[in-house]
């Protein structure tokens, strides 16, 4: 499936791996980290215009509102950029979101699309059935100026998927699963390609978070195929008509994976590494105590997160000594939020509520952790100081375990919460 | 094109959060980010380097993040070449993308010690460990991707095509 769209792309009838290839791009990404660095570039080697205005988004979402003066700064040449090439989706804050929440929800990224972003969670997109990897700063600056990028066509990886999820258990859970099963470059320079009889019984939100995290093992990118969920979700949504491509029955896979949903149970990364995966229910029973929680990013900061959060925090308190954060990914989640009482709740029972941000995912702020300290986050990155002091760690969940474990004060099963 | 240098050494899964933690990204001041490069796992190597040394990683170095400042912060504190048994692809490309010379060889990782003093023959691929006496062969780039690094980058490349 990603062959024939990169095929499409280049213009030719069919690509194999490791073919080097140009592609046409339908969509260019950028964010106020890695954009600032494109706009030097970009000026640097001359241009002086943009292959298509309409095309290009930038998203000021790590850092904003900014949180110190250099921050402002890297804004400031993004939004100064964007008002001089009249740039179509240039989203400030009031209108921001996160870059992988906000371009799905708005339908900028579509089925059958080649996209390219400077940020390595690109790869969410291939949840509607669209090509898209991340890649650096020169590279948006190239595709700013050409609309094109260069690609070595990757070999694809099969992942049949049959069943459908347990209560509590959710698309963070397979793809945790997924990257524990092959680890953190089992799919190094490879596609992740969804397929099977489980793929109808996934949300769209799921999708998208098991796409965002194919990074997480290394994938150029994830895909899943179009169909009836995608349709519902890109109708009267996708901002231009789209294209369904579909893998050939005899298409050729350098794996196959197979993972039954209904087997799989709430999964926690543990520090440092994605791939060091537990079940919570083993996790639970080592109590490793908590003093934060953070649920939202790029990965969990959808609608569905924020109802699996609600679902296990109405009505209670959270555990003392744990830190509540709460960010929802876009405003129109944080108006929803608000309008089906969500945030209420959340506050209620503790927790702060932020405007959209990625702010304590990649230890930017809003929730930087001393040393010692211990986060349950439904981000995507456990590494080494990821969250903040390098002697504190952060365990991978989904909205539902961080939430349970927030009301512990411990790592816990939400299952085990039940009744 | 050649590199002669000593060696600083690192495990797998090098990722972008300990190469340049983002704390710092408020920054694109080549510069001022590299006095924290590798910061968060080798606190010493900005102390420690010299221009022309070289990095050896093992499985999967560059991981994470597509921040571009990551390969840039390793060139600016003066490595001339970075060999690993594998590199995260986003790490690969920008590599590339900005000229810092980069090698995937399985035999140099396992081989080369940290403080050895390694030279690298980017045209031929091969890697000779002067401390040791040994040397490794790594498959040198395609032609397409040598076409960007002899330009300098993917932009001086463009442009030289007339792009």
């Amino acid at each position: 499936m990603t062959q024939k769209i990169l095929a499409a792309h280049a213009g030719l009838d069919t690509v194999s791996p490791g073919q080097l290839i140009s592609a046409k791009l339908d969509v260019v990404l950028g964010n106020d980290i890695t954009t600032p660095v494109a706009i030097n570039e970009f000026e640097k080697a001359g241009f002086t215009s943009v292959y298509d205005r309409t095309r290009i988004n930038i998203v000021l979402d790590h850092f904003v509102p900014n949180k110190d003066i250099k921050s402002a700064q890297q804004s400031k040449q993004c939004r100064d950029f964007a008002n001089k090439y009249d740039i179509l989706n240039f989203f400030d804050v009031g209108k921001m979101g996160i870059e992988h929440a906000l371009l799905p929800e708005q339908g900028i990224v579509t089925a059958g699309d080649c996209i390219i972003g400077a940020d390595s969670h690109t790869c969410t997109y291939g949840a509607v059935g669209a090509f898209s990897t991340g890649v650096g700063s020169t590279d948006m600056a190239a595709a700013m100026a050409t609309g094109t990028a260069w690609f070595k066509v990757p070999e694809a990886i099969r992942v049949t998927l049959t069943g459908s999820l347990p209560q509590y258990v959710a698309g963070k859970d397979v793809i945790l699963h997924l990257i524990g099963m092959i680890g953190v470059d089992g799919a190094l320079y490879k596609s992740l390609e969804f397929t099977g009889p489980g793929v109808a019984s996934l949300s769209m939100d799921d999708r998208l978070c098991i796409c965002n995290m194919a990074i997480e093992a290394g994938g150029k990118n994830g895909i899943f195929p179009v169909d009836e969920v995608t349709r519902a979700y890109l109708d009267g949504r996708s901002q231009r008509p789209y294209t369904v491509y579909e893998a050939d029955p005899d298409a050729v896979y350098c794996q196959e994976i197979t993972i039954d949903l209904s087997a799989l149970e709430s999964t926690v990364s543990y520090p440092h590494l994605p791939e060091n995966t537990h079940t919570a229910r083993e996790a639970q029973k080592e109590r490793i105590a908590i003093q934060q929680v953070v649920i939202g990013s790029c990965t969990n900061g959808r609608l569905e997160d924020m109802q699996a959060a609600y679902e296990l925090l109405k009505g209670k308190t959270i555990a003392k000594g744990v830190r509540g954060i709460i960010i929802p990914g876009t405003m129109q989640v944080y108006k929803e939020c608000l309008r089906r009482g969500y945030l209420e709740a959340f506050i209620d029972a503790g927790c702060i509520v932020s405007t959209p941000t990625c702010g304590p995912c990649l230890g930017g702020y809003m929730g930087i952790l001393a040393e010692g300290e211990r986060c349950v986050s439904t981000t995507n990155r456990n590494f080494v100081g990821r969250m903040g002091h390098t002697a504190s760690e952060v365990y991978l969940a989904s909205p539902a375990v961080a939430a349970a474990s927030a009301l512990t004060g411990y790592i816990t099963d939400p299952a085990s919460l039940a009744g | 094109m050649n590199a002669k240098g000593l060696v600083h050494k690192y495990p797998d899964n090098v990722d972008t959060d300990v190469i340049i933690p983002a704390r710092y990204l408020n920054s694109q001041n080549a510069k001022e980010l590299a006095a924290h490069c590798m910061e968060d796992i080798d606190a010493d190597f900005v102390k420690k380097v010299q221009p022309g040394d070289v990095m050896v990683g093992g499985w999967n170095f560059g991981c994470g993040s597509s921040r571009e400042h990551a390969p840039l912060v390793i060139k600016t504190s003066g490595v001339s070449c970075v060999i690993a048994k594998s590199f995260a692809r986003i790490f690969y490309r920008n590599a590339i993308n900005i000229g810092l010379p980069i090698l995937e060889c399985e035999a140099a990782s396992d081989g080369i010690a940290a403080g050895d003093e390694v030279a690298v023959d980017f045209d031929t691929g091969l890697i000779t460990n002067l401390t040791k006496g040994e040397s490794y062969q790594a498959q040198p780039f395609p032609p397409f991707i040598q076409e960007i690094i002899s330009a300098g980058g993917l932009l001086p490349s463009i442009r030289q095509k007339g792009g």
